[in-house]
């Protein structure tokens, strides 16, 4: 049993003088620290989370700055939507070699990513598909995981009826293979980022929902949840304040796992033409879109590739990060 | 011993329960022939089958037996908190109020308030991913609408009562830095923060130190004390109630076999049971002795033996135990009450537990 965590404390007091009592005094002259600031201590010191972080942040900030949101304007010069001619056959403009390599020096140039078949700016197209795909996979993280959630533990903490009934649902939704039932209500949804996320929610749920059941279905049964009923807390107390939050690790590795998910579903579906409808675009469009010049243009693969890999990682990685942040047996910090 | 003795004179223990009643001053939780079954697949599980008892403010009742007696079945009936497939049957009267006819949402209220719990195990009692504080001030807010801030401040004030120091930083401590001495404490604190007026405790002291034991016993009836509140003790440590409890009720296969004051049942049993366990634990007047288990094992709760239950183990038993279950008979002495067709064989022997054969000693 470890004794006091090291690593989440720090001896305050002159521990020095006290003589005898130096163990005892030095035990209570520690100042503990609130869960939250343990939590983002572990969390900042997780090399992976913290670099997962950083990719992501950057990728983000890349994605909404350089060519606005919401009609506010971004820093980068041109539209994705605003075709133009051809230039050098569409290469990239962009040079990192330095010139006794073979280059330019830095350059970035006036496409970087270069252009497409009607001259729109490459990389103004992949950071609007970028835009798209982080919007879509993270709405999709939060429906999914609020679905699964929910239903994994009611039915994990009513049992019975309930759980039949909810666990057959997810069942059916089980076998029915997602990608034609994604494609089916992705057509539905008639290609709007947003209805789409909502559709792809509905479906990606299943899995946390059974996972959630069976920690439910073991915690349910301990010690604490009956000291918890024996002081007076209703159902919903204990389902959401004593239960919850001991599974917050399967949850959040879960809702990471499925946003990376949703990024690979949502390229999978816009690659078969049920995703993002043009003139919008999303990165699994763009690869899509330019799969037959992966010959001769290859960046026009690559580059929405790099950004899928990049976020579908990262993400990962944050989630690491949090699961071991949140769990106070947790003494050590994994590197 | 001679302490049980003493607190059985301070309080009015031993006045008879009908006598209170009519001055309008009942029991403070009377259970009035409670039954529990279980159907499972191999049958139905008997495992209460009739336990009454009264409990008065600020007494002390010691539930003793072994392993499935049903003396903690019975305390889980009283909290509400057995599972749904449980057949309840009797009564539980908690200041008059039958607990059994109550709706759920009742029932809720009353736990933790009126009653309160303290489990046997407090690492798995107390929840992993919550500070000692948090779970304090949620046994508050479970019941009363008030800030965090001032459940935190009566956490604060528990912890300080039940010994722990520097209870303000202890607060943010989780279960695992804590000792399991402390643990208990936090339990106690956690029973009583809402001033519950009777304290079930589950075996309190079986997941501790012997040294550790003791401080908190003395602890937990200071506690009592401070708060006012009765305690039912179940344990099956019969040290544990000899120094605590002001009256005690045997159980045995989910019946009470014996009641009296702890000292009626502990200078004279008048059931062999009683007396079995009596003869199984060392004490300074046998030192040197040899010890008297009682043989056998306890009965299957689906197959019950007819007769008495511990007609098969008893040295006692003739034709009659094996065919007519006794009913718990008035003894010798007041408020003592026992079920055994030949108690007055017990009262006659210096000895009680000699009935017993000693280990590896024939029987006398």
């Amino acid at each position: 049993m470890p004794d006091i965590q090291s690593e989440d404390v720090a001896v305050t007091g002159p521990i020095a003088e006290a003589g005898p009592l130096t163990s005892i005094e030095r035990e209570f002259t520690i100042q503990a620290r609130t869960q939250r600031e343990m939590v983002i201590r572990r969390f900042f010191r997780h090399r992976g989370a913290m670099g997962g972080l950083i990719v992501f942040a950057f990728v983000l900030v890349l994605a909404y700055s350089s060519i606005g949101i919401l009609g506010l304007p971004g820093w980068w010069h041109q539209s994705y939507e605003t075709t133009g001619t051809v230039q050098n056959g569409g290469a990239m403009s962009l040079d990192l070699l330095p010139p006794f390599v073979d280059g330019d020096g830095l350059a970035i140039g006036n496409h970087p990513f270069g252009q497409d078949d009607v001259g729109r700016d490459y990389f103004a197209l992949t950071m609007r598909g970028t835009q798209i795909s982080v919007l879509i996979a993270v709405s999709v993280g939060i429906i999914s995981t609020v679905l699964g959630v929910v239903v994994g533990a009611f039915s994990g903490f009513y049992r019975g009826a309930t759980e039949s009934t909810l666990m057959r649902l997810t069942d059916l939704m089980l076998t029915i293979p997602l990608l034609v039932l994604a494609a089916v209500i992705g057509q539905i949804s008639g290609g709007t980022p947003l209805l789409l996320a909502l559709v792809l929610g509905l479906v990606l749920w299943p899995n946390l929902a059974r996972l959630v059941r069976g920690e439910f279905l073991s915690l349910r049964e301990k010690e604490f949840v009956e000291a918890a009923r024996a002081m007076g807390a209703p159902d919903s107390r204990i389902i959401f304040r004593h239960i919850l939050p001991n599974t917050l690790g399967t949850i959040i590795v879960n809702a990471t796992l499925t946003i990376s998910a949703a990024i690979i579903l949502e390229t999978a579906l816009s690659f078969l033409g049920f995703g993002v409808q043009a003139p919008d675009t999303s990165l699994g469009k763009l690869i899509s879109d330019y799969q037959t010049a992966f010959q001769t243009r290859p960046w026009l693969f690559w580059w929405p590739g790099l950004f899928i890999v990049a976020i579908a990682l990262s993400v990962n990685f944050i989630g690491d990060g949090l699961r071991d942040a949140f769990d106070p047996k947790q003494t050590r910090v994994r590197a | 011993m001679a302490d049980a003795m003493n607190l059985t004179g301070t309080i009015s223990a031993d006045e008879p329960i009908e006598s209170r009643r009519e001055r309008g001053e009942g029991p403070l939780l009377e259970v009035r022939d409670l039954t529990v079954k279980f159907p499972t697949e191999d049958g139905i599980v008997n495992a209460v089958r009739g336990v009454s008892y009264s409990l008065a403010e600020r007494e002390v009742l010691g539930i003793v037996g072994e392993s499935g007696s049903g003396k903690s079945v019975s305390s889980l009936a009283v909290m509400g908190l057995l599972p749904k497939s449980a057949q309840i049957a009797g009564q539980i009267l908690l200041e008059g109020r039958d607990v059994l006819r109550m709706s759920q949402k009742q029932q809720r209220s009353l736990r933790g308030r009126k009653i309160g719990m303290i489990f046997q195990d407090p690492m798995t009692a107390l929840n992993p991913v919550y500070t000692v504080g948090d779970q304090l001030a949620e046994a508050v807010r479970s019941h009363e609408a008030i800030s965090r801030r001032s459940a935190l401040a009566r956490a604060t004030e528990m912890l300080e009562l039940v010994g722990i120091p520097r209870p303000k930083e202890r607060l943010r401590a989780y279960p695992h830095e804590f000792s399991g001495g402390m643990r208990q404490r936090a339990m106690i604190a956690m029973a009583v923060i809402n001033n519950p007026d009777v304290i079930i405790a589950d075996e309190p002291t079986t997941a501790l130190d012997v040294t550790v034991q003791a401080q908190i016993l003395e602890k937990l009836m200071e506690v009592k004390d401070a708060v006012n509140a009765a305690i039912v003790l179940i344990t099956h440590d019969l040290g544990v109630v000899a120094g605590m409890a002001n009256r005690v009720l045997v159980m045995y296969a989910g019946r009470p076999v014996e009641s009296g004051t702890t000292a009626q049942v502990f200078a004279s049993p008048r059931m062999p049971y009683a007396a079995g366990l009596l003869g199984s634990i060392p004490s300074l007047e046998t030192a040197g002795a040899r010890l008297r288990p009682i043989p056998g094992a306890p009965p299957s709760l689906i197959n019950l033996p007819s007769g008495c239950p511990f007609s098969p183990r008893c040295p006692l038993a003739r034709a009659k135990c094996q065919e007519i279950e006794p009913a718990l008979y008035s003894t010798d002495q007041l408020e003592h009450v026992a079920a055994c067709h030949y108690w007055e064989e017990l009262a006659d022997l210096d000895d009680p537990t000699s009935i017993f054969r000693a280990q590896g000693v024939p029987a006398q």
